[in-house]
Parts: structure tokens; C-alpha cells; sequence
């Protein structure tokens, strides 16, 4: 059997395979390693950290400070660094720790990163991948706990991928480090912990391309990042009473992948999507929007999202997760959904 | 500037204690399980919060960081409720909705503990901005980390301040690390208090752990603010007790050298026995003092735990005005 690895793990192999492969790849931000200029570590060749949650240890020692670049806390700067030394040739990957500091370096990813190419002509290529982690239910409270891939998804220029799984973190890393776009890569928090069968090899996964993680006739549920796991559940249940749900994981939220999920409502005839992010203007009203333009003739009822409520996270255990879409509040709208169908 | 009375001395020391107990039973607490989330130990700077806030009413404003109980606390937030949110209780000052890092009481003049480090900064500028336009005689004071001198906003907001002469004191509490990366390393000036004079005002580097240095240096800087002759930066060079945040292993912690020396300094026990030569306090009264602090904090962990969680409703409200 292959070997199972977590998800922070197949990440940090991604990393360290595509700096192996690729000299021009270098990692910036804060406390990738930890300890800069700390005797007693620079001795041993050891980082203090590794990340704030440990993804990226291992690779100061192995590739040293020069490739693994603690920065000062100026989000602003390396953020805007990373722009610069894509622009002029190198691959870096730069980490924003948490998606919610946002704010102190959106300039470089709205304004200069993502229109340079368009802007320049063509002239121009940003090959970056920004790494950064969403996601409620670590008790991180209201500054450290949001899902903001859907805004990075709005900006033209910026391809946004979200991973549910550490074989798909993993293939999917590497091909963003491959893009010669700008591909902002958003790891849930709380799925660090996550086991799973990951390859040894250099392998990739498409960037555009959604997955159909199961199949079935009745009903459509798509899925960004952990979102996955609520709908697999939702599908087990209503298995039981011979309702088959077609489940699909988005991987990619910009571009997302239009002819699978268009194909299985066709197939369906309804819809549900699952989005972490805050309800409105998110991923899953655009999937909505499309799919009730290309799709409405094939439509058993209203397309529905699940997704967070319009709220900041909560920081008490118990409203955080009734914040949480999941599976009882899918099921309620499946429900609604395939009334007729049992009827 | 006022002289350090007993009056103030005591008050002082009360809440020197309160910091280092809340701190300690919460590091406590959290190994246990009982505390979710991030919490982030102010233990070991004591002196700064309280030698600051010494010279603060509530009508004067303060913006803290994630290491927020200390000044919380030095401002006179409510020991039981701050509990009471670190559990995620309803009783908690932001109704268990906020959690370690967003404690705050406006009543109170705290603006609030930040997630976002140099979040405070423009804030405590806005809130010094009120203080002149409406023609008071209130200051802000700003918090801040030796790593936060490094976001762009600690560079706009200083310069801002210093051009309109606002009433903001800018307090540093450079605890050698920001997380696990040294202030040595990620700073280009050695000292953060040398950076004022870039933008034009007095900065001043004071011994972090000296409670009377510092309440001399912010009581001169807060008459400055309040008599409408502009900012000040005061650099408080400390060490924190714990980790940067509970968990942490802190690998990248000296054990010899200056930076032990500093580490193993005391800052409540030298200010006890200041207080006492200087006759601000007695020993009785300072075990008084501690005596009643160790009460205080464990009222408020039974206040804590003998809440009730917040209701499923608030979930949706707060977000707007209604
Ligand atoms: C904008 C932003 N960047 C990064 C972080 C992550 N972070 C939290 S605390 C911290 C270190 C802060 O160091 P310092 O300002 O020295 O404060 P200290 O923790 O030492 O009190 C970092 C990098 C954050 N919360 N917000
Ligand atoms: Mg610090």
C-alpha cells in the first residue's frame, strides 16, 4: 500500500520537491524557519518553527536561509518583494499566514501583481504562488479564522486553488510553483492533521480541473476545500434512502471548472454548493449565477447555497460551529430539494 | 508630571499582581483544555502596562495587541468578564464572541486587544485625532511589539501623529522576539526608539523591566500629548515568561548571556522591593495586595467556569447598528 502522509506533510514534500527541482524557487515570510540569526540554532542548522504550524520544517536546514526567507512582519513588503523578483525571473512563494491579514498587502496582488501583464502588453510574467491558510473551527476567533479565497478569486490575473486532501495538496503546489501566473494556494487549518495515500514522485494535478469525488443521479453537491467531508457524509445518509448524490469537489475556484459541474446538473437536475466563505458575492453565488444561465432548462428547482452566515467568526466554541455549514443543514435543503423525487 | 504617590504605588502593585496571576492561571488553564484558541501570555512586561496606565483615566484611549490581558487589565477591564471571554462565555466582555485577542471595553478607553499586528496603530492615531478635534485634554496610547515597528502602519501612523501634533504616546514593548524571529534580525535600527527621529519626534529607550523608569518616562510623555505638543515614542526594552503563544517550545530562547539575565529578572518582585525602600508600600501591605490579587483571579475563573455559553441567536447579531 502507498504510504499515508497529513496534509501539512504532502505540502511540505511539494515544497521541498519543486525547490529541489527548480533553483529559482525561494519561500519568503514570517517564521518559515524561525530563529534568524540565533546562535544556538545557526550552529545546529536547526529552525525554531518551521511555520507557525510547522508546514514548512525542515526546508531552512536542508536549503538554507538564502531559499527560505524569514521576513520582518511587513506582509506589504515581501508580499510586494515576491511580485518584483517574479516579475524579474525567480519563483518565489511567499507565505501569508493567515488569509485574514489580507489587508496589509492586497495592493501588491490587486493592483501591481495581477493587471502587470495586462497592463505591460503581455510583457510581463508574475510566476508566484502564495501560499496562506482560511478556514473556522480552530477557535482562532474573528481575525484568524475567515475563508477569503473567493475574493482573491475575483481579481483577473489571480488563479486560486483550494485543496481538500494531501494528494491533491501536493500535485496541486507543484503545478502552481510550475504556473507562470500568479496561483494562490489556501490550505484549510484545521485539515493539517488529515492522513491520506500520497506518492513519493513528482506529480502534478490540474489547476482548472474539478473532481468527481463520487457519483450519482439525483442531486449535485459541489464543494471548496473541507467542505468536501460535509457533503460525503450528506451523501452516505441520503444513500440509505436510495437518493444517489453526485459529489464534486471544485479544487480549482478561479477558474473554476465550468463543464463538470455544468454536465452533472444536466445529469441531476439539482444543485447544492457548499462555500465556507460569507454568502454573498462568494464563489457559490457565481457558480449559482452560471450554472442558472447554462444549465436552467435542465433544473428539477432552485439551485441552493450552503455557506457561512453574513457574520464575522465567531470566537465560543458553540456559536463557531453553528457558524460551520454541515451536513444536518444540508440535508435540510437536500430535503427540500428532492421531495418530489421520493414522492 | 505626578510623582509616584503610595496611593498610586499600591494601585500599582495591585495590578502588577492581577497581570501575573490572571497570566499564570490562564497558562494553567489552557494546559488543560478548558481554553480554546490562541492565547498569547503578557507575563514578564507587567511594569509597562502598569506604569503606563498609572497616568490614564478611562476617558483617555488605549489600542493593545495580541498579547492584550496586560493592558486590559492596567486599564481597568473587568477581571471576571476578561475571564469569562478568554472561556467563550456570555458573560464575557465581548460576550464570548471575541475570545483572547479581541477583549476590549470602550467605557473603559480600551480600544481593544488586536489579531492583527499593527492593527493598532492607525486606530490609536484616530482615536488621539477625536481627543484634539473635540478640544480635550485625552490622550491615546498605542501598544505595540518590537516586531509591529516593521508593518508599514507603524511608519504612516508615527508620521501622521507627528505632522498634526496629536496627543498619542507610542509605547514599545520590545520583548526581543516577534514569535520566534529576534528583534536583532528583523530590525534595521538597533534601537526602535531611534526611529522617532526619522519622523520628528522625541523617542526615548527605557529599562522595560523598571516600573519607576517607566512611569517616569510615560508620565513626562503623556503631559507632552496632553498639553498639545505631540507624540512621543517610549521603547520598553522586556522579555516575556512564556512562549509567544501557549504551545510554543521556544527553541530561540538564550540560555546564557544578556538575554538570560534579562529573562530572569523579575519586574513585580524589583518594583516590590523598590516600592518598600522607597516607602510607597510596606511588606504588609504588599502581601495585602497579593493576598487580595490571588482572590481576585480566582473569583474569576469560578465566574468563568460557572457561566453560561453565549445563545445560538448572537451568532447573527453585532454586525450592524440596528
Ligand atoms: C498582520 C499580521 N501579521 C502577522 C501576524 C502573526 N503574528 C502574530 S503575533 C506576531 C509577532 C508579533 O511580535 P511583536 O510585535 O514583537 O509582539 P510580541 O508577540 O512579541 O508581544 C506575528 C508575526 C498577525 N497576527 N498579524
Ligand atoms: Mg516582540
Amino acid at each position: 500500500m502507498a504510504r499515508r502522509i497529513t496534509f501539512m506533510k504532502a505540502i511540505n514534500e511539494g515544497l521541498d520537491m519543486a525547490m529541489e527541482k527548480d533553483e529559482r524557487v525561494i519561500l519568503l515570510g514570517e517564521d518559515l524557519a524561525g530563529g534568524a540569526g540565533v546562535e544556538h540554532l545557526e550552529e545546529e542548522n536547526e529552525d525554531a518553527w518551521g511555520g507557525v504550524f510547522g508546514v514548512t520544517k525542515g526546508l531552512m536546514p536542508k536549503y538554507g536561509r538564502e531559499r527560505v526567507i524569514d521576513t520582518p512582519i511587513s506582509e506589504m513588503g515581501y508580499m510586494g518583494a515576491s511580485v518584483g523578483a517574479a516579475a524579474t525571473g525567480l519563483r518565489p512563494v511567499p507565505e501569508l499566514m493567515f488569509n485574514d491579514f489580507l489587508g496589509f498587502c492586497l495592493d501588491t496582488l490587486l493592483a501591481q501583481g495581477s493587471k502587470m501583464r495586462y497592463m505591460f502588453g503581455g510583457k510581463a510574467k508574475i510566476p508566484m504562488t502564495v501560499r496562506t491558510c482560511h478556514g473556522a473551527g480552530a477557535s482562532a476567533a474573528a481575525q484568524h479564522s475567515g475563508s477569503y479565497y473567493g475574493i482573491l478569486a475575483s481579481i483577473p490575473g489571480i488563479k486560486v486553488v483550494v485543496p481538500s486532501n494531501p494528494y491533491d495538496a501536493k500535485g496541486l503546489l507543484i503545478s502552481a510553483i510550475e504556473d507562470d501566473n500568479i496561483v494562490v494556494f489556501s490550505e484549510d487549518k484545521t485539515l493539517y492533521g488529515i492522513k491520506d495515500e500520497v506518492p513519493e514522485d513528482y506529480y502534478k494535478v490540474e489547476i482548472g480541473k474539478a473532481k468527481i469525488k463520487r457519483e450519482g443521479t439525483d442531486l449535485t453537491i459541489v464543494t471548496i476545500g473541507k467542505m468536501l467531508y460535509v457533503a460525503l457524509e450528506v451523501a452516505d445518509r441520503l444513500a440509505k434512502d436510495g437518493i444517489e448524490v453526485e459529489v464534486i469537489d471544485l479544487v480549482t475556484v478561479a477558474p473554476w471548472d465550468q463543464k463538470t459541474i455544468i454536465d452533472s446538473v444536466k445529469k441531476t437536475g439539482r444543485l447544492i454548493i457548499i462555500d465556507e466563505a460569507n454568502p454573498h458575492n462568494n464563489t457559490a453565488t457565481d457558480i449559482a449565477s452560471v450554472v442558472g444561465d447554462q444549465a436552467f432548462d435542465y433544473l428539477d428547482g432552485p439551485i441552493k447555497k450552503i455557506c457561512a452566515p453574513n457574520t464575522p467568526v465567531p470566537f465560543a466554541t458553540n456559536l463557531e460551529q453553528l457558524y460551520l455549514p454541515n451536513a444536518d443543514r444540508v440535508l435540510e435543503t437536500a430535503a427540500e430539494l428532492i421531495d418530489d423525487l421520493k414522492k | 508630571m505626578e510623582k509616584l504617590s503610595k496611593e498610586r504605588a499600591e494601585w500599582i502593585y495591585k495590578k502588577m499582581n492581577d497581570i501575573r496571576n490572571f497570566e499564570d492561571e490562564v497558562h494553567q488553564i489552557f494546559s488543560t483544555g478548558s481554553i480554546p484558541g490562541f492565547v498569547h501570555l503578557y507575563a514578564g512586561e507587567e511594569a509597562i502596562a502598569t506604569g503606563v496606565c498609572a497616568h490614564l483615566t478611562d476617558d483617555d484611549y488605549i489600542t493593545s495587541t495580541h498579547r492584550g490581558h496586560g493592558h486590559c487589565i492596567a486599564k481597568g477591564c473587568d477581571l471576571n468578564k476578561m475571564m469569562a471571554e478568554i472561556y467563550g462565555k456570555e458573560t464575557g466582555l465581548c460576550k464570548g464572541k471575541g475570545g483572547s485577542m479581541h477583549i476590549a471595553d470602550i467605557d473603559k478607553g480600551m480600544l481593544g486587544a488586536n489579531g492583527m499586528v499593527g492593527g493598532g496603530f492607525p486606530i490609536a492615531i484616530g482615536a488621539a485625532l477625536r481627543n484634539k478635534y473635540l478640544k480635550t485634554s485625552d490622550v491615546a496610547v498605542c501598544f505595540f511589539g518590537d516586531g509591529a515597528a516593521n508593518e508599514g502602519t507603524f511608519h504612516e501612523s508615527i508620521n501622521m501623529a507627528s505632522i498634526w501634533k496629536l496627543p498619542v504616546v507610542f509605547v514599545n514593548e520590545n520583548n526581543a522576539f516577534g514569535e520566534a524571529t529576534p528583534q536583532k534580525y528583523a530590525s534595521g535600527s538597533k534601537k526602535i526608539a531611534d526611529r522617532a527621529s526619522a519622523y520628528g519626534i522625541p523617542g526615548e529607550t527605557v529599562d522595560g523591566k523598571d516600573l519607576a523608569a517607566i512611569y517616569e518616562a510615560a508620565g513626562k510623555a503623556i503631559e507632552r500629548a496632553r498639553k498639545g505638543e505631540g507624540p512621543t515614542l517610549i521603547e520598553c526594552v522586556t522579555y516575556r515568561n512564556y512562549g509567544h503563544f501557549e504551545g510554543d517550545e521556544q527553541k530561540y530562547k538564550a540560555q546564557k548571556g544578556a538575554e538570560k539575565e534579562l529573562a530572569e529578572r523579575d519586574n513585580i518582585t524589583e518594583f516590590r522591593k523598590y516600592a518598600i525602600f522607597k516607602k510607597l508600600l510596606t511588606a504588609k501591605k504588599a502581601d495585602q495586595l497579593e493576598k487580595k490579587s490571588a482572590e481576585d483571579v480566582e473569583n474569576a475563573i469560578k465566574f468563568a467556569e460557572e457561566s453560561p455559553i453565549p445563545k445560538p441567536e448572537s451568532l447573527y447579531e453585532d454586525v450592524f447598528v440596528d
